[in-house]
């Protein structure tokens, strides 16, 4: 089953193309990478599909509503966790998980049974009760991630998840991550070649706003005539086949 | 419902930042005690306990500009707002929810500084407790400039519009350090014109009793609420579409 659909989803700043003509389905459950060098418009996309940016032209339907008709509808079942931290810094991680409970309308009864499954699930109980800010980058990650799953969404949208994190705090997220694969579909935004290979069903590279292809690891090899998805990614995004 | 909530996490992050802490209520009180001193030995009228507490309290509430814009500027500027903006949470909701929890801080800021005033000479009585309801209007007119700074400027350029310039002509343009007659005449009609005379010069007409003079000034405080309101949320709405 379809979750996201694209319809020649596009976007102008001005007259800057930052994402041209997008055509994509991603299936319920799938984990999808979003590849590409720096003004790709990966996060361009992303944004389109999260309603912080309305296309210039197209459509995308994001469990089956569409992001220009029925935008609440679509805020109501994913969950985003931005390229930056984003989190509440003067409120300890387990009053951010609430803040997000409150806003998703659980009552005190849910909010506590949601706060210890995501708790468990992402190993927070060490930093419950300390505030945002004295949290080291690794766990302001995780209670980022955790906020954006606590709320129950359908669908996940991380945006470079792993950005300036040190390589063991990375590895220790990958795993994170890769826990929630298969309970909700996932949308990946990242710079990490290494990520996106280990985590995805499919992966889609970006360039210069256009989707250039989409495919499992092995199928990008295969188009791009390459041993390794690093030269694979590295041909495909230079001839843009 | 939203509104409430998000509210109470604006209250959490403004009351656990001692910088506010120190600013909002301690740098007000330190100056009520310092210039009472400065008037029990040179008295100037100025300094004398029920004109000096009014005008301390008036310019503390500039810094309920500061704390609302830095909040916004920080919570733009680390995509918490951006994240928020991906929730079901509406564009009033946000408003509200960073307007409403100053209000009280507002109100309970001006009370401490009249009762810190008490042993230091300032006759209690009702209109104290009036004096301290009055500021609402002027506390909305602060909040809603920080909502149209934090809505606007960084966090760096924040903490130069709202934590210097802001509080400085707040407290040049009010006379509470100076009569305003001895600048001139341009400088005079300038004061008359902007709300921060008109605030202070409220706050005396009410310790005093005088609520016809209090309400004749508090009208253009509640003029430049109602405008400022209207441009700083105008602005909070252009900054989400640019999200």
């Amino acid at each position: 089953m379809v979750e996201i659909k694209t319809n020649k989803l596009t976007k102008l700043y001005k007259d800057i193309i930052a994402v041209d003509n997008i055509n994509l389905e991603i299936n319920q459950g799938e984990f999808f990478s979003l590849l590409g060098v720096n003004g790709a418009g990966k996060t361009t996309a992303l944004k389109m599909l999260t309603c912080l940016a309305k296309p210039t032209n197209g459509d995308a339907y994001v469990g089956g509503y569409s992001i220009l008709k029925r935008p609440k509808k679509v805020k109501q079942i994913i969950g985003v966790s931005p390229q930056e931290t984003a989190v509440a810094m003067n409120l300890s991680a387990r009053e951010n998980l609430e803040f997000i409970c409150g806003i998703y309308g659980f009552d005190k009864e849910k909010t506590s049974i949601k706060v210890d499954e995501i708790t468990r699930l992402l190993d927070l109980d060490m930093i419950l009760n300390r505030k945002a800010q004295n949290l080291s980058g690794g766990y302001q990650r995780r209670l980022s991630i955790a906020m954006a799953l606590i709320c129950e969404p359908k669908i996940l949208f991380l945006d470079e998840p792993t950005l300036g994190l040190d390589v063991i705090a990375r590895r220790d997220l990958w795993e994170m991550i890769r826990s929630l694969k298969g309970n909700i579909t996932i949308i990946l935004t990242t710079h990490y070649l290494e990520e996106a290979e280990m985590l995805s069903d499919r992966i889609g590279i970006m360039k210069g706003g256009k989707l250039l292809t989409v495919g499992t690891v092995a199928e990008l090899k295969a188009i791009a005539d390459a041993e390794d998805f690093e030269n694979a990614f590295i041909t495909i995004s230079k001839d843009g086949c | 419902m939203r509104t409430i909530i998000f509210a109470k996490r604006c209250t959490k992050e403004i009351l656990r930042d001692p910088v506010n802490l120190c600013f909002g209520i301690g740098f007000p009180l330190v100056l009520l005690i310092l210039l009472s001193i400065l008037q029990k030995n040179i008295p100037a009228r100025l300094f004398e306990i029920n004109t000096l507490t009014p005008g301390i309290t008036i310019f503390g509430l500039s810094f309920m500009s500061l704390f609302t814009a830095t909040l916004i500027a920080k919570d733009r500027e680390s995509a918490f707002l951006q994240r928020m903006y991906t929730t079901p949470v509406g564009e009033f909701d946000f408003i509200l929810g960073y307007m409403l929890p100053i209000i009280p801080i507002a109100i309970g800021q001006a009370a401490f500084c009249y009762v810190f005033a008490i042993p230091l000479g300032l006759n209690f009585n009702i209109n104290t407790i009036f004096a301290v309801i009055s500021i609402i209007p002027m506390a909305i007119f602060n909040i809603a400039l920080g909502l149209l700074c934090g809505s606007v400027l960084t966090v760096k350029q924040v903490g130069g519009v709202c934590g210097a310039l802001l509080t400085n002509v707040t407290a040049w343009l009010s006379g509470v350090w100076f009569d305003l007659n001895l600048m001139g005449d341009a400088f005079e009609k300038i004061a008359n014109i902007l709300p921060f005379y008109h605030a202070v010069e409220m706050e005396k007409a009410v310790i005093l009793g005088n609520f016809l003079t209090a309400l004749s000034h508090m009208i253009p405080i509640i003029l430049y609420s109602i405008v400022i309101t209207i441009i700083a949320v105008f602005c909070f709405y252009i900054q989400g579409k640019k999200q």
